[in-house]
């Protein structure tokens, strides 16, 4: 049967799930097929301005994402395409694929735009949601992957224009739809959502008031690449709103709109476009109103705070019941209830937060998948396999894996490719095909021989800049051997025209004169590498961005500046030298410190993907927090203490996981690829990765006579009871936020809204006459939990809202239990003897976390969880590489959000893993040990933390000097802009190097 | 005071209205002496710009004579003048200027005596309409200011493109070997005119001082909504810029006028 398995993967849809897994798999030896529907990949993440709760730019974090996806060589980025059918089963499928004609060659598309802006024919532009236009000939955004354009037949009129002026010679009108096969071992589904549509809420009149906005359109409206460039106006009039009203849940916990779960997300970004708004516009005040306010996730809840206190944000607890227009003005009445009362208020804008939808025509897609939906038309996982379609071998991830914001996304992305490659493991590395290069010209002592290739990216920069002339200043220059003009330098032929001349002048230097080394560079390296020469012997002058697409009516000055970088890159050339990746040998072996669910399934993940793991839990039992959890939420009905006996049964049976009970962790040692631990019973091992999965433990409270009173218990307490049928209550009182969201320990603990659901349901199945009272603060029931919400509150269970001014009280009157309530609707102090009184007490970090931290050199959250290494896009990875986190570890969470980081912190580990020789990026810090006194200077401002204090014997003397480490440092040159003594440097910028172009840049030309 | 005298321009055809008019000379046909005739090869030749340039300088009529269908000595360049008129006449409606200020005639080469009926009929149809109104001492500002627009808007490559692209795509085949209907080029170019007019009117407008949408929405007579619109793919295209913001209200103003690479 292994012998049919097929190597490579194909992944429906590029938004920032897609790539994130195709990234993971193509890193780890696995070739993947990245199809999307769109003409370029990127989804929804490629439209928002900012990010919460770090308000990043999006598409700064995300564009090196795009970029890597679309370079990477073992990726093929399919762009207007969809599937058509599949056949065959898990490890071998074959699937028949559609793609729409682009009617561009896209291997003769440069994307130098000439053609968009000379199409006649102006349409709406829908990734600025119809706010601006494009024309029929167009690319979806300026950062597009592929950055190819594409010709809109629906808008197009056929007139010829864009052929004639493509110099490229790519625009081919008569393509056609194209039909074809692949054959792939595993699929990962992350076709995205879409939006609900918000005309549908007629009382809010969407589509009817002109200054009634979606959250998306919103988000364009901030956006510096949006229609206005960043400044916030109303569509009515362009004048800058000063009361803009944010409405919550449009089409989210709403049967009316048929989306009765929650969409997750939508009170974070409002908050956030909120933020953002009064950010860009000085005086412009927001205002929220919600039903509950879902900030669950880590830190969101600090965010929450920040919206209210520092960018004083009003928040309205209601739902909004109608909104309407004042003619003259164009502003809008909102109508709301608020402390009892009825009141109007008048807004210059109202933006509606606009929920999740399944991806249009999800039925078809499913039938011809052949995978099953949940009752709202996304696909349908469990609790215990969160990732898995019920078609073995097709996994999922995204939101239509269930409403979701980016981080767990990107978390969820990473933990499908690992299923995706775990069940074709055998045929890692088979189906990549590792680039040949010729033999390296040495040239040592060489005096530099320096050609210069200048582009004139079809008119781009031959339309401004004089090239010709550039190209006879560059002849003139010292040292340069050869220099040409070319009409694409990216072009397939010459590419291969650089390779000849290369040989043909005996050149040792190459530069290309053209657009951005952000982008092109990496081409470039490898041309000159075909070429026979060091790729490092490279350099790159940016005459487009810089010069002709700046300085686009001023020719002259932007030729004349276009020959001053031209003469930088030839000074700098001339001191390049040869630089050579650095080979890292790779224990390939993992290390798992924690023996709970994350850490079981991780320890199980990556010994399905082939590798040796050691499994470190302190306890002598595994299971962790999962011992104690004996139901779950779920259609499926999902027995957690049998599953959890079979995930142990399969981590003790694995031969290739070395299980370490009782056991903890004295030392780490080591770097990526290379680490040695020793642990308490003093084995040591050697391993190339780190999983961090300690888990967290449940708050003991002190307050409300917890530890008092045997009828006080917290809802872990309260499950084990129920489970063993100990109890039947016939009345509790459950306490909501029990040492989460309070001033000592601000974050929410995520799960326990839930939990108490659950456990009030537990209590109603077994005494459906039972009593139970709710006290809560939010009820944060996301995503598809909303359901059990609404179940619990038609069963009778009663929800009753306090504050931080009125928390309830708990007293015993002889041998009564009394809980003093105030009512919020009648204002009333109300006063009930449960028979139980149930706290949700906090999910709190392990004690100890600050040891391991010092351990493995890896940074401790505020409220002490491990901290990632970004927020948004690096979920489960440690800015100290070769190190990962998962589980509650990393904040509370649930079961299938614990397993999916579980399985996405393995398929990050493995793409360090999956080769025995790990290649390092050469352009790093490099320690000129004469120079360097060991002042130690360097050391606190690396943000890697590769730089240690060493001390050995010299000339009978003790010298001090820096090691770096090769595996941590990334380059920056912090250490080498601190060191007074000229002890460090950074290969490839080095002082010399950046010196010669100063100069150069100085000297009159 | 002294009666009006309309001045009128006429664009002949060479081979056509031109020989039309010789043989009205030799024929000694009579016809008012407003008119003043300009040679040119085919009337496919004249440039939009010519049309609206004229009214602008003051003339109170603009007479084009070409062959008549399928007569054209090369071939379609009739056709092609043709819809050049029509578009003129579409941007001439929404500059407020009378359209029967401009005209298109046929006139065969053998045709001396319908010439002279031409300009006679055109010259009394141009006299009942009275001045050009924005020549003389006391012009028009409004329609003025839509001529200079109109210029603008005919001087762009959208037009331009579209109208002499219009007979091969609806007459004949675009490059999908298919017809593309009238309806659709004229609702096309319908919106390409309008969008362009008020385009151009807004740079104008905002060439002298720094204009809010709403300013410009009472000026212009059109919705504030449209004219955010036209703003936003202006700001787009790098020719109006965003000067300051009075209160809550973002003013604009053109970019300077740039010299084409």
């Amino acid at each position: 049967m292994s012998d049919d398995k097929v190597g490579s993967v194909l992944v429906v849809g590029g938004g920032i799930s897609g790539m994130q897994s195709s990234l993971d798999l193509a890193d780890s030896g696995f070739k993947v097929y990245l199809i999307d529907k769109l003409p370029s990949i990127g989804g929804v993440m490629s439209q928002l301005d900012k990010t919460f709760p770090t308000n990043d730019c999006a598409m700064c974090i995300m564009a090196p994402k795009l970029v890597g996806t679309g370079r990477h060589h073992n990726i093929d980025v399919i762009s207007n395409t969809e599937i058509e059918s599949i056949e065959g089963n898990a490890g071998n499928f074959n699937v028949k694929l559609v793609r729409r004609p682009r009617r561009i060659n896209e291997e003769k598309c440069t994307g130098c735009g000439v053609c968009g802006g000379k199409c006649p024919v102006e349409a709406i532009d829908e990734y600025n949601w119809g706010l601006t236009r494009r024309g029929a000939t167009f690319i979806r955004y300026p950062q597009s992957v592929p950055l190819k354009f594409m010709i809109d037949k629906e808008k197009c009129i056929g007139c010829g224009i864009c052929q004639e002026e493509c110099k490229a010679e790519a625009v081919e009108y008569d393509q056609e739809e194209q039909k074809f096969d692949l054959n792939v071992g595993s699929i990962i589904l992350s076709p995205g959502y879409s939006m609900f549509d918000p005309s549908l809420k007629t009382e809010y009149g969407y589509g009817l008031y002109k200054n009634v906005v979606s959250s998306m359109e919103f988000e364009r409206f901030l956006s510096a690449t949006g229609p206005f460039a960043g400044t916030v106006m109303r569509p009515s009039d362009g004048d800058i709103p000063e009361k803009v009203a944010f409405l919550q849940c449009v089409g989210s916990r709403d049967s009316q709109a048929v989306s009765e779960y929650c969409s997750s997300v939508c009170c974070m970004f409002a908050m956030k476009e909120a933020i953002i708004a009064q950010e860009h516009s000085e005086g412009l005040k927001s205002h929220i109103f919600f039903m509950d306010l879902r900030a669950f996730g880590k830190e969101f809840d600090d965010y929450y705070t920040r919206a209210q206190d520092e960018h004083k944000i009003k928040f309205t607890r209601c739902r909004v019941a109608e909104v309407r227009e004042v003619p003259e003005t164009n502003n809008l009445i909102i109508k709301y209830v608020e402390d009892g009362e009825v009141k109007e208020e008048e807004f210059n804008m109202v933006v509606l937060s606009t929920g999740f939808r399944p991806p249009e025509k999800v039925k078809e897609f499913s039938k011809t998948l052949g995978i099953d939906l949940n009752k709202y038309d996304f696909c349908s996982t469990g609790v215990f396999s969160p990732l898995e379609t019920s078609r073995e071998g097709v996994y999922v991830s995204g939101v239509f894996n269930g409403p979701k914001d980016i981080p767990d996304t990107v978390a969820q992305a990473s933990g499908a490719a690992a299923k995706a490659s775990s069940i074709i493991s055998t045929e890692r590395g088979k189906m990549i095909t590792p680039k040949e290069y010729p033999p390296e010209r040495d040239v040592l002592g060489e005096e530099a021989r320096i050609g210069v290739f200048i582009c004139h990216c079809g008119i781009n920069i031959g339309g401004v800049v004089n090239v010709p002339d550039v190209v006879e200043y560059a002849k003139s220059l010292p040292n340069v051997e050869h220099s040409e003009h070319n009409l694409y330098t990216c072009s397939e032929d010459t590419q291969k025209g650089i390779k000849e001349k290369i040989v043909e002048h005996n050149l040792n230097r190459v530069i290309v004169a053209s657009c951005t080394p952000r982008t092109h560079e990496p081409l470039f390296r490898s041309t000159t590498k075909e070429g026979g020469l060091n790729p490092y012997l490279f350099e790159m002058a940016n005459i487009r961005d810089q010069c002709s697409w700046v300085h686009m009516h001023d020719a002259e000055n932007a030729t004349k500046k276009a020959k001053d970088l031209v003469r930088m890159a030839v000074a700098k050339s001339r001191l390049l030298e040869p630089l050579y990746k650095l080979e890292l040998k790779v224990f390939q072996k993992g290390l798992v410190i924690g023996g709970g669910l994350s850490g079981m399934t991780s320890a199980l993940e990556m010994a399905r993907q082939g590798f040796e793991v050691h499994l470190v839990e302190r306890k002598k039992e595994l299971g962790g927090n999962l011992r104690n959890i004996h139901h779950v939420l779920s259609e499926k009905g999902e027995d957690p203490q049998k599953m959890l006996n079979e995930i142990i049964e399969k981590v003790k049976n694995n031969d290739k996981i070395k299980l370490h009970l009782e056991t903890t962790v004295k030392s780490i040692e080591g770097f990526m690829g290379n680490f040695t631990t020793k642990l308490s019973d003093d084995t040591e091992i050697e391993h190339g990765v780190v999983i961090v999965a300690t888990g967290g433990q449940e708050y003991k409270p002190s307050e409300y006579l917890y530890g008092q009173d045997d009828r006080v218990l917290t809802q872990m307490d309260l499950e084990g009871k129920l489970a063993k049928d100990e109890i039947k209550p016939n009345s509790v009182i459950m306490i909501q936020c029990v040492g989460s969201r309070i001033e000592e320990r601000p974050y929410c603990s995520r799960i326990c809204c839930a939990d108490a659901i659950k456990n009030a349901l537990k209590i109603k199945e077994k005494n459906p006459d039972a009593q139970i009272i709710v006290l809560y603060k939010d009820i944060r029931s996301y995503g598809f939990r909303e359901d059990y919400y609404r179940e619990a509150a038609d069963k009778g269970v009663r929800f009753i809202r306090y504050d931080d001014q009125n928390k309830p009280e708990v007293a015993k009157e002889g041998e009564d239990l009394v809980v003093t309530i105030r009512d919020p609707i009648l204002g009333e102090q109300i006063a009930v003897k449960p028979e139980y009184v149930v706290l949700s007490a906090a999910t709190l970090p392990q004690p100890d976390n600050e040891e391991l931290a010092k351990m493995l050199k890896i940074p401790l959250s505020k409220d002490k969880f491990f901290l990632e290494a970004h927020m948004k896009l690096r979920p489960v990875d440690f800015a100290t590489e070769g190190v990962f986190l998962c589980g509650l570890a990393h904040s509370p969470k649930f079961i299938d959000e614990s397993i999916s980081q579980a399985c996405g912190a393995v398929s990050r580990a493995c793409t360090i893993l999956s080769d025995e020789i790990m290649e390092l990026e050469p352009t790093i810090s490099e320690v000129i040990d004469a120079n360097c006194d060991g002042c130690a200077y360097c050391i606190d401002p690396c943000p890697f933390n590769a730089l240690t204090l060493i001390e050995y014997m010299r000339n009978k003397n003790v010298k001090k000097t820096v090691e770096r480490n090769e595996a941590a440092c990334k380059g920056c040159g912090v250490c080498m802009a601190t060191c007074p003594k000229k002890g460090i440097v950074v290969k490839g910028f080095k002082m010399e190097q950046l010196g010669a172009m100063v100069d150069a840049a100085l000297e009159v030309a | 005071m002294k009666a009006f005298e309309p001045k009128i321009v006429g664009f002949l055809c060479n081979w056509c209205s031109y020989a039309g008019a010789d043989l009205a000379g030799v024929s000694r046909f009579q016809y008012p002496s407003n008119i003043r005739i300009v040679r040119v090869m085919c009337s496919g030749r004249i440039d939009p710009l010519f049309v609206i340039e004229m009214f602008i300088q003051g003339a109170d009529g603009v007479l084009i004579g070409g062959c008549h269908p399928g007569d054209c000595h090369y071939m379609e360049g009739n056709y092609h003048t043709e819809r050049r008129v029509k578009m003129l006449k579409k941007v001439l409606e929404k500059s407020n200027l009378e359209l029967e200020r401009l005209g298109l005639e046929w006139i065969a080469a053998s045709e001396g005596e319908r010439f002279a009926e031409t300009i006679k009929n055109f010259t009394e149809q141009i006299r009942s309409l009275g001045p050009n109104p924005v020549a003389g001492e006391k012009p028009d500002l409004q329609i003025m200011e839509s001529l200079y627009a109109a210029r603008n808007a005919v001087e762009d490559f959208r037009l331009r493109t579209l109208v002499g692209k219009e007979l091969v795509l609806v007459e004949k085949e675009n490059v999908y070997d298919e017809k593309i209907s009238q309806e659709k080029i004229d609702e096309l170019m319908e919106n390409a005119i309008s969008e362009e007019l008020v385009r151009t009117r807004i740079l104008l407008l905002a060439k002298e001082k720094p204009q809010s949408v709403k300013g410009l929405a009472d000026k212009m007579k059109v919705p504030s909504r449209e004219i955010l619109k036209q703003i936003v793919t202006l700001r787009d295209r790098n020719l109006i810029r965003l000067e300051g913001i009075e209160g809550t209200t973002p003013l604009y103003v053109a970019q300077a006028q740039e010299v084409e690479a």
